[in-house]
Formats: C-alpha cells, structure tokens, sequence
C-alpha cells in the first residue's frame, strides 16, 4: 500500500459534512464506494479493480457477515468501511460524519493474528491502551480482563510464537477488544482454524459481542459460520466485488451449536449458496 | 531414570547448557594451541625476533607497556576515535537510513551517489581528509565514521523496510502518532537486522582507526604499528596487533550480549 493510498492518521478530524439523503440517517452507511489498485510503476498493466460500486448499511448492534469468493475484494471493502483505506470514489458515513480515516470507536481484526513477535501477549493485549497514555494499572487490569475473557489467562507472558494459531486469533481479539470499540470489523478471523476450533471461537465471539454489545461486520468464507454468526449476510461477487444479494437470518438468539442440526439452519445456509451459485454461472 | 516424561524438556535445556559451556571452552583451546604451534614453529625454524618473535618474547613485551603506561596511552586515542567515530556514523546512518527507507525517490536520487562513495577504498580517501580537516582528530573520527557508515546505513535501509505492512495498519487503526509508530514499531522491528549491521560496524571501526592512524598520527595503535615496523621492532608490533583483536572482540561481545538482551524473544522456539 502506498502512502497516499491511506488515509494519514493526523487527518482523521471530520470537517466535511456528508452529503444528505437517506444514508445520512444510517449508523454505518457505504455509499457506492469503488477501489481500483494501481499497477506497480514499472509496468503499463491496467490497475486492478477490487470493488465495483458497493452500497451498503449497517444498524447499530447488527451482526453482518459477508461471504464472497477469494480475491473478490473482501478485505478491500472491510478496510475501507474502517477507515484503513481510501475508496476511490465513494463514501463512507460513520455516526453521521463523513468517515476519513480510523476512528477510536472502530476495531480491526486482521485476516492474520498480526502480533507484535518481540511483545508478550499481556503487552501485545495492552498496546492500544498503551497508545491512548493510559496509566499503567488501568492498562494492566483492562488487559488482564480482556484476556480472561477470550480465555488466554495463563498465557499472559508467553510470546506469540508459543501460541496456537486459534490463541494468536484469540490473543488478536483482545487486543482489539481492549479499547473496547463500538464497531467490531473481522476479516476471516478464523479462516485458518481448524472447523471444531472455528466453532468453539465462533460460540464466544457471540457471547463476546454480547458482553461489550458492539456492532460486528465479519468476512467469512464459510456459509455455516456466516448463518450462524449473522443477522444479516452479505454476498459478494467475483471481482470486481459488489454486493449482490442479502439474506435476513432471522434465528432466535442466543444460539448455541445444537442450532447447526436446525432444519430452518439448514434451508437458510441452502439458501445463501443458492445465491452464491447463481454468480458463477 | 524415574520420571521420565516430565524430565525430558528439562534434561533437553540442561544439554544445551553444557553443549554451551563446550563451545565457550573451545575458542580459548584453539587459541592456546595456535600458541604453542607458533612457538614450536619459532623454536624448530631459529627465526630471528624481527621475522617472527617467540609467544614468550611478545608476552614479556606485552607485560612491558602495560607497566610503563605507553600501551594505554596509545589504546586510549584509538578507543576515542573508535567511539566517536561508531557515534558519528552510526547517527548519520540511522538518520539517512531511515528516510531513504521511507522515500523511494529519495534513495533513487542518493543510490548512486552513495555506492560510487562506497566504491572509494577508504584507504584512498583517507589522506585527503587528513589533508582537507585541519583537526588530526576529526579527520580521524570522520575517517571511522565513514568506514562504517555505508554498512549501517543498508542495514537501516532493510531493517525500516522489514517492518510488516499490516502491522503499520495496525497502528494506524490504533490512532498512533508517528513517534508512537517509530518506537513502537519501527525500531523493534528493525531491531534485529540493526544489530547484526552494529556487529559488522564494530570490527569494521576497528580496521578505520587504524587506517586513520596510518595516514598521520603521533599516537595511536596504528602509529604503534607503523612506529614499531619502522624500527624492527616486531614483538611490538605483535603487541598492538593483539590489542586491536582484543578490543574489536570485546566490542563484538558486547554487541552480542545486547544482542542475547534485546532479541530474547527470538530464540524462543
Ligand atoms: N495492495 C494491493 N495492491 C494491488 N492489488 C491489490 C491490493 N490488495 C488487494 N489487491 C487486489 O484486489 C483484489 C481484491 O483483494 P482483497 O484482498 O480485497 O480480496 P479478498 O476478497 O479479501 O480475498 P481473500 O478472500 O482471498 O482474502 C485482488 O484481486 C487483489 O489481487
Ligand atoms: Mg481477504
């Protein structure tokens, strides 16, 4: 990514007003956002386009999954919608302002754990806080909780790479956890667990989501995860991404696996690859 | 052989222990067998002390120079300008480094300028500055600093360069300042490739010292070298030699040492 591709962290001061209309009134709204990378300078390639004009709007305190094939733009959609990247044409609204570049209230989850090798997990946990000059107790105890929370107690002074794969997601969680965000973006958090392991996450992320009642928007490559997890699920089509279809999950909460063996599961999950199917004929 | 299984990590860390202990052992056998092979060639051969004096004869003047001072009169200047020099070059390194690895057009426009000046042998470079800075103790200090600039300065350039692009995403999403993302990120990141350049640059300091010295100096290890060749005095010149190796491998250790310090969590399996 180059420097002009994202947004600089000092320019996050949201002076523009948005333009009104309906998605104004939205707690998260995307409104036709495109994205197109440039080739690399040395070559004459066309740049690549990753996301065609998307539109989309999330209520405070949804659970919205997307699904899409690999490489359909994903992630590009996820890193925009947190202010990580600038759509090249587009906008996004945040709390009624114009979204210009990360926010405090927005937490990411990166696609890889993306721990910091030389920091214990407590001090990888801790960062944000850090960050933010919190004093060094409230830092210590705000991270020790969140920890315990995701169930990495014990671990506190390990490293990462004496982790799992599902602790280093887990260990990730928490750090963005940590500063508690009103607006949780999870790209594929799981997608390199293994399914009971997946499962087991997926169960605590939903108890998680309900202890801190944060908005969640989560890119998933499995259907049953995205039923399972979603109010709502988004499907993408092949690249250039767009959203071409949504599917209310209307299942009772809160859900525990034994809602996987539900027949109204089954025909849902049916569903969403139906429509999936239908974008790659 | 009871408890076996809750031995086994155990008596794994306890081998590599010994297995430490052995190879710290093993550097000071092979020097000391070095030693009695040079002194068995000198004895066997009957050379001359000026061709190749006898282990004895170097220790004995060793024990001399120390005692009269005139070793550590010279060693001090030279540990100066090894110091100074090692501070100069490697904030001027760290500084450029970091902006070149930043700016891609910036290390476009300064690359070439900056190979062309490392294909300069210093040793060439070295009278002219004797000639051009007045001070004899800066033009030293410089001659070090550049000795070890251009090492220290890729080794920045990499190591700013290694840091993973989402973890700089990471600190964005977090709201770090740009200082906040060079402490925290950037400088423990590059860590591990900077002090592997700081261990090339510390014996590298060494040699430009000594290449200072020998351009113009009235003091120094290098003027003791020049000083003792010049007189046929070849037990001191072993001498000197020997402090040079002794200092450029105390340097090197310490380096290690922060190196074993600072990079704990890599040796974690
Ligand atoms: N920094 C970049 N520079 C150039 N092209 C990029 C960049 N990031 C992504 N792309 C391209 O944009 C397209 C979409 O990428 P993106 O990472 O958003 O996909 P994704 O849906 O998240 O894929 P996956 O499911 O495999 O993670 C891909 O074709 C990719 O090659
Ligand atoms: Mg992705």
């Amino acid at each position: 990514m180059s420097p002009q591709d994202s947004f600089s962290t000092a320019a996050a001061v949201e002076t523009q007003q948005p333009a009104a209309g309906p998605a104004a009134e939205a707690w998260l709204a995307a409104e036709q956002i495109e994205r197109q990378y440039d080739a690399p300078s040395a070559n004459d390639a066309p740049p690549t386009r990753a996301l065609a004009s998307t539109s989309l709007r999330v209520e405070a305190g949804e659970f919205v999954c997307i699904v899409g094939p690999s490489g359909c733009g994903k992630t590009t959609l996820l890193r925009i919608l947190g202010g990580l990247l600038r759509p090249t044409r587009g906008q996004v609204i945040f709390k009624g302002k114009l979204l210009t570049g990360p926010q405090p209230e927005i937490g990411y989850v990166f696609q890889h754990a993306n721990l910091m090798p030389w920091r214990t997990v407590l001090r990888n946990v801790a960062l944000p806080l850090e960050l933010q000059h919190r004093p060094a107790q409230e830092i210590q105890a705000r991270a020790q909780a969140v920890l315990k929370l995701v169930g990495l107690q014990g671990f506190e002074h390990s490293y990462p790479r004496q982790l799992s794969g599902g602790m280093a997601q887990r260990a990730a969680l928490a750090r963005t956890l940590v500063h508690a965000p009103e607006l949780l973006l999870l790209d594929e958090p799981f997608g390199a667990l293994d399914a009971i392991t997946r499962e087991r996450m997926n169960l605590e992320l939903l108890g998680i989501r309900a202890a801190y009642a944060c908005t969640a928007i989560m890119v998933t490559h499995s259907i049953s995860e995205a039923v399972f997890l979603a109010d709502r699920v988004l499907v993408m089509s092949q690249r250039p991404g767009r959203i071409v279809a949504q599917i209310a999950v209307p299942l009772p909460s809160p859900r525990t696996l034994d809602l996987m063996g539900a027949p109204e599961f089954a025909s849902l999950t049916r569903e969403v690859r139906r429509v999936i199917d239908r974008q790659h004929v | 052989m009871p408890k076996m299984t809750a031995d086994a990590p155990l008596s794994g860390a306890k081998a590599s222990t010994r297995r430490l202990k052995l190879e710290w052992l093993l550097a000071p056998l092979m020097l000391a067998l070095a030693i009695l092979l040079w002194d068995a060639l000198v004895r066997w051969q009957q050379y001359p002390p000026f061709i190749l004096p006898a282990p004895a004869l170097v220790a004995r003047k060793f024990a001399a120079v120390v005692r009269d001072g005139s070793l550590w009169y010279h060693t001090q200047l030279t540990l100066l300008e090894i110091f100074a020099g090692m501070a100069l070059g490697l904030s001027c390194a760290l500084v450029m480094g970091y902006f070149l690895a930043k700016s891609r057009r910036l290390e476009r426009l300064l690359s070439p300028y900056l190979v062309a000046a490392q294909a300069v042998p210093i040793i060439a470079l070295a009278p002219l500055l004797v000639i051009w800075i007045r001070s004899p103790g800066l033009s030293k200090v410089l001659i070090v600093a550049l000795t070890i600039f251009f090492a220290a300065l890729i080794n920045t350039i990499v190591g700013i360069r290694s840091v993973q692009p989402d973890l700089v995403s990471l600190m964005h999403s977090l709201q770090a300042s740009r200082w906040q993302i060079l402490t925290k990120l950037e400088i423990p990141a590059a860590m591990p490739v900077l002090l592997g350049g700081l261990k090339i640059g510390v014996t590298l300091a060494v040699i430009g010292a000594v290449v200072a010295e020998f351009v113009g100096a009235d003091r120094g290890l290098g003027y003791l070298i020049n000083l003792a060749r010049g007189i046929l005095d070849t037990p001191l010149l072993f001498v000197a030699l020997a402090t040079l190796i002794i200092i450029a491998v105390l340097l090197y250790a310490v380096v290690s040492l922060l190196e074993h310090k600072l990079l704990a969590w890599q040796r974690i399996q």
